[in-house]
């Protein structure tokens, strides 16, 4: 469905930043139906990699094949049509404050020029299926962080597309509300046999959700294989590292159950590795 | 004398409005656009285009920097060209409109420049064109600020129409300058500052009202 071939990415150097090369060399393959999870820690790439799949970021050199199709050739008219094929889901959600829940979520299809009784046929089934029915008028200030996300995947929904993008969605959230979004999108995943690439820097994350892990350390997978495997058997030492955090999230979160006092502080460490 | 005053007071009430207003849509016409591309021109931004930053940023800034009075002195011949007069109400509007275009040029380009650029980025992963970005996403969500802009413009446009009342226009200000200051009568130029003061606060009271209506940032 996706397929990643020696794909680089440099940002030329700039008054003030020197040349800085985010991708080495990705080569990445992803199955239709696949939830797919690039983990890493903050500057890996990861960001930069899931935007080269939309071409929010233009590779500097090597191919990326969606559906088929080399989209790095793809002219300026046709761009936005290949998008639309592809729906994002974003850590700070971004949605229009101007725009009520509902009409947030029929954006794209505004977008593309759907008639307002399409609009109405494709979003009125995506609020209850993200459960905000009862939010259908409401603007996202009057919103809660998970309710806002549930828009928000419901708006990368309307189009019907192919394949969701998941840039670091349950990050701004907090642990209770990280698990019903992320069984919200396994749920999707089951039900609509969409292809994920889910952007993470929680193994938690991983774990819930997806098929196969790619780990990033900077702008190199170095470690690659299905969820399972990783987990009992990591080679690298991003991986183990990455694996050590959680283990050690446990470890506070059990501890802080026993002992309430030090709840603030675990908190605040979990709030300090997150920025 | 109040009713020898009402009259003449109403109509130059009439006539300021009459300036603000027509001057404020014109310069809003030509001022959107301008501003728009101010916002989306820079390096890396929905139309790239280096060069109209480099010719309208200081063509923008030079004509925000001439005093208003002068550049109303000076447009004169523009404004005999537009209008085939320089004097009297719809003559005082083209120096109005001139001054106008750059600074809600600059109030569209900061509302603009406000919204936050993820909105951006989403937009364009859904498959909006650059033309939609800015209809469907940017002026939408920079309406608020906006429309505290436009009010702020009209504001500082019924100062200068009061100005331009000193060469010739009309307005309140012209009655303010001929009945008030040079033929000594301080109840007219009473009259004139506070119709002046109430005819500010119910625009910038009626531009407040329709900004809150739009903002639906904090409900």
């Amino acid at each position: 469905m996706i397929r990643l071939s020696n794909v680089q990415k440099t940002y030329a150097a700039r008054r003030g930043s020197d040349e800085h090369v985010a991708l080495r060399g990705i080569n990445l393959d992803i199955a239709a139906g696949e939830i797919v999870g690039v983990i890493g820690r903050s500057g890996a790439g990861k960001s930069t990699l899931i935007r080269c799949i939309n071409l929010l970021e233009t590779p500097t050199s090597g191919s990326v094949t969606v559906d088929g199709t080399d989209v790095t050739t793809l002219s300026k008219r046709d761009l936005p049509l290949f998008r639309r094929q592809l729906g994002m889901v974003f850590q700070h959600f971004n949605l229009l404050s101007s725009r009520t829940v509902f009409d947030n979520i029929a954006l794209p299809l505004e977008l593309a020029g759907a008639t307002k009784a399409e609009i109405a046929k494709a979003v009125d089934p995506l609020l209850p299926l993200v459960g905000l029915e009862e939010k259908r008028d409401r603007h996202p200030a009057e919103l809660s962080g998970g309710q806002k996300q549930r828009v928000g995947i419901a708006r990368a929904l309307s189009s019907n597309p192919k394949v969701l993008l998941c840039d670091e969605v349950t990050s701004a959230l907090d642990p209770e509300t990280t698990r019903q979004i992320l069984t919200l999108l396994k749920d999707i995943n089951k039900r609509l046999g969409l292809t994920m690439v889910v952007i993470t820097h929680e193994m938690a994350v991983v774990k819930a959700l997806c098929d196969r892990v790619a780990v990033m350390d900077a702008g190199v997978i170095v470690e690659e294989g299905a969820v399972e495997g990783i987990f009992a058997d990591p080679k690298h030492a991003t991986t183990q590292s990455l694996l050590a955090d959680e283990f050690m999230d446990f470890r506070a979160g059990s501890e802080a159950n026993s002992t309430p006092k030090t709840n603030t502080t675990t908190s605040g460490v979990a709030a300090g590795q997150e920025g | 004398m109040f009713s020898t005053l009402a009259p003449i007071l109403l109509q130059a009430t009439g006539e300021t409005l009459y300036m603000v207003a027509v001057s404020l849509t014109i310069a809003t016409a030509f001022g959107l656009p301008l501003g728009v591309l101010l916002a989306t021109s820079g390096r890396g931004e929905l139309f790239e285009a280096l060069w109209f930053q480099r010719v309208f940023g200081p063509l923008v800034n030079a004509t925000r920097s001439v005093p208003f009075i002068i550049l109303a002195v000076a447009i004169i011949p523009f404004t005999r060209f537009v209008v085939g007069t320089s004097i009297g109400t719809s003559a005082a509007i083209v120096p109005l409109t001139v001054a106008a275009i750059p600074f809600i040029a600059r109030i569209i380009e900061g509302a603009m420049r406000e919204v936050d650029g993820g909105l951006i980025e989403a937009a364009q992963a859904m498959g909006a064109r650059p033309v939609q970005v800015v209809t469907k996403v940017l002026l939408p969500e920079a309406l608020p600020g906006i429309i505290h802009g436009l009010t702020l413009t009209a504001v500082t446009l019924i100062g200068y129409s009061a100005m331009v009342g000193a060469v010739g226009a009309g307005g309140l200000g012209d009655l303010g300058i001929r009945y008030g200051y040079q033929r000594f009568r301080p109840d007219v130029m009473a009259a004139v500052v506070i119709t002046l003061i109430v005819v500010v606060q119910v625009v910038q009271s009626f531009g407040d009202y329709l900004a809150r209506k739009a903002d639906k940032r904090n409900i």
